[in-house]
């Protein structure tokens, strides 16, 4: 298998993508007089956009007292905010709940997801295209409409306050990730399926050591949207988590502010748990830029 | 071809079993909730559309909820649209360190909201946050952006536009796949910037417009994480920001209510909303969406 080469499908607005990163003619690259406005203009509003973060950051390794005085710059550096957050809360037990979570809700939403866009993108039976048609009409269902029910159930099956209800709805794919891996799978020629089949694979050895592996970028960019959408989500830990040993950090940190109403609203503590909750979704983004640009730019020609 | 049906079913059985367990099952159960009484520990009780009647004629607080929702979505939309279009369009031009910027404008739209949330509430502070301290020093009016009930929702208009990354990447990609030589030909032809703009790039990237309106306008009916971690459960001062989901859950989970009848009610009336607003916009679609027929 190793000797195909094989170019990962590309939508046409994914040319968009290309011609970022491309390099442009020289000709092109003299300044121009309008071209210091426009400098101007992008610094200024890009620096406004990213104010906000070095702010927090910055802020974050004041002295308590400094938060809303002083200047931009730390006058003392200090790490107590972040000593204080540690001690004050089981900041460590949230970061691992929400790892757990994160992760097992990756891992099973690429498997189900990649397999049930398999089905429907390569296999062909009886009914394949009227139930696709049922997927996406479940993508634009919101969610407040199942969100009882739905709680119900896990509330039968005992599973209220445990992590479960957070990730578990993910082994039965994502209607969104399969119109998503759908499209690429589509794109795989079929001679590759055929020569294969002659040499007694099964469909699903095909799944398994064909697709899978072609559909690779593809498969990253469904995991980093997943492991966002895991690592950020709110409303789903304020339904199913009451015990705190049990939180996320979305629900951890939201849960400070109620508390620390009567402390006085430590904000310089509620900035260190911010930053120490932001950092590593940061850092996914900077190994996945690529991944995150191309994925969403997929995303909005699905229509 | 036995063999392929039947690893077809098997293929797509997670969805099947997730769809009937977790999505048909939970839409259907959620309809006749909302015409009962339901508090999960005794059965529910059909009411008819008492649980409706109540909604429309008697709550005080759900007509509250629908009209802070509606005022935010139309706040949201447009300057959602705006923003992340007009930065996009700046980065078009741009020829120069375009990814750097890129990345300066999406870095936001990955913060997690809640974080989101602390920290424009930190900088929007009424009297010590950053912002009113330089509006006060250039003598401006210093708006009580998260104490007076007419700030509140401005307020989360903004720091839910500081995450537009994804829409303006979006665009950008849009914008580079229109054809260059159709800006030179229509220069040639003596049309100015604004004619440019309305006349190709608007109807060129009208898909992604579309595709970026309908998420807009759905996202900002469902707004929930921002308006609870920003104020509280309640929506904050005179329930300024208390949304449709957020009634709904205050109902549904909030203590001593548990009213999975009401709250289904609360749901099904939001979806109602959702999908005759989102049929309106299908509907006029044809009149400004162009799609290119030939993809080169």
């Amino acid at each position: 298998m190793s000797t195909i080469t094989y170019e990962e499908p590309r939508l046409q607005a994914a040319t968009g993508v290309e011609a970022m990163n491309r390099k442009q003619p020289e000709h092109r690259k003299k300044l121009r007089p309008s071209d210091i406005l426009l400098y101007l203009a992008l610094t200024g509003l890009s620096f406004l956009f990213c104010l906000p973060f070095v702010w927090l950051i910055l802020t974050s390794l004041k002295p308590p007292a400094e938060v809303f005085s002083g200047g931009f710059i730390p006058t003392e550096w200090t790490w107590k905010n972040y000593q204080d957050i540690f001690r004050q809360a089981p900041i460590t037990q949230w970061m691992l709940n929400t790892a757990i979570v994160s992760i097992l809700g990756v891992v099973s939403v690429v498997l189900s997801s990649s397999l049930v866009a398999y089905g429907f993108a390569r296999l062909r039976f009886r009914g394949n295209t009227a139930l696709f048609g049922l997927v996406i009409a479940t993508y634009l269902l919101p969610g407040s409409v199942t969100m009882i029910p739905t709680f119900l159930i896990w509330n039968e099956l005992g599973a209220v306050n445990t992590l479960w209800p957070l990730w578990a709805g993910n082994l039965f794919g994502s209607a969104f990730y399969i119109f998503m891996l759908r499209q690429f799978l589509l794109t795989i020629p079929q001679d590759l399926v055929d020569s294969a089949r002659i040499d007694g694979a099964s469909f699903f050895r095909i799944y398994w050591n064909i697709m899978l592996p072609l559909i690779r970028p593809a498969l990253v960019a469904v995991a980093i949207f997943e492991f966002n959408a895991k690592w950020n989500d709110f409303m789903t830990p304020l339904i199913y988590l009451n015990n705190p040993d049990r939180y996320t950090l979305a629900l951890g940190l939201a849960s400070f502010k109620s508390d620390f109403a009567e402390l006085g609203t430590q904000w310089s503590l509620l900035l260190a748990a911010s930053v120490i909750f932001t950092i590593p979704m940061v850092v996914v983004f900077f190994i996945f830029q690529r991944y995150f640009m191309e994925g969403i730019t997929h995303s909005g020609i699905k229509g | 071809m036995k063999e392929e049906t039947i690893a077809g079913w098997v293929a797509i059985s997670p969805w099947l079993i997730g769809f009937v367990i977790f999505t048909a099952g939970p839409f259907l159960a959620s309809l006749y909730f909302s015409f009962t009484k339901y508090d999960v520990l005794n059965p529910p009780e059909w009411v008819g559309l008492d649980n409706y009647q109540r909604l429309l004629t008697r709550d005080r607080l759900f007509p509250l909820a629908l009209r802070n929702t509606f005022i935010f979505a139309i706040m949201y939309v447009p300057l959602h649209i705006i923003t992340a279009l007009g930065v996009a369009m700046l980065l078009d031009k741009a020829r120069h360190l375009k990814g750097v910027f890129r990345t300066a404008f999406y870095l936001p739209a990955i913060t997690p909201a809640v974080a989101t949330a602390y920290l424009w509430v930190w900088i929007l502070n009424p009297n010590d946050g950053v912002v009113n301290q330089f509006l006060r020093a250039l003598h401006l009016p210093a708006p009580g952006w998260t104490v007076d009930p007419f700030w509140t929702k401005p307020t989360i208009v903004i720091s839910s536009i500081w995450t537009m990354g994804a829409a303006m990447i979006m665009f950008l990609a849009a914008l580079q796949g229109v054809p260059k030589d159709l800006y030179e030909a229509a220069t040639l032809d003596g049309a100015n910037s604004w004619q440019r703009f309305r006349g190709i790039t608007l109807p060129l990237i009208s898909g992604v417009t579309f595709f970026v309106a309908t998420i807009s306008i759905i996202s900002s009916l469902n707004v929930f994480t921002q308006g609870y971690v920003m104020f509280d459960k309640d929506g904050g001062p005179e329930g300024s920001a208390l949304f449709v989901v957020m009634y709904l859950f205050k109902r549904a989970f909030g203590s001593g209510y548990f009213q999975m009848g009401y709250a289904s009610a609360i749901a099904w009336m939001l979806f109602l909303i959702i999908l005759v607003v989102t049929f309106i916009q299908f509907k006029f679609s044809s009149r400004w969406v162009y799609y290119e027929h030939d993809t080169r």
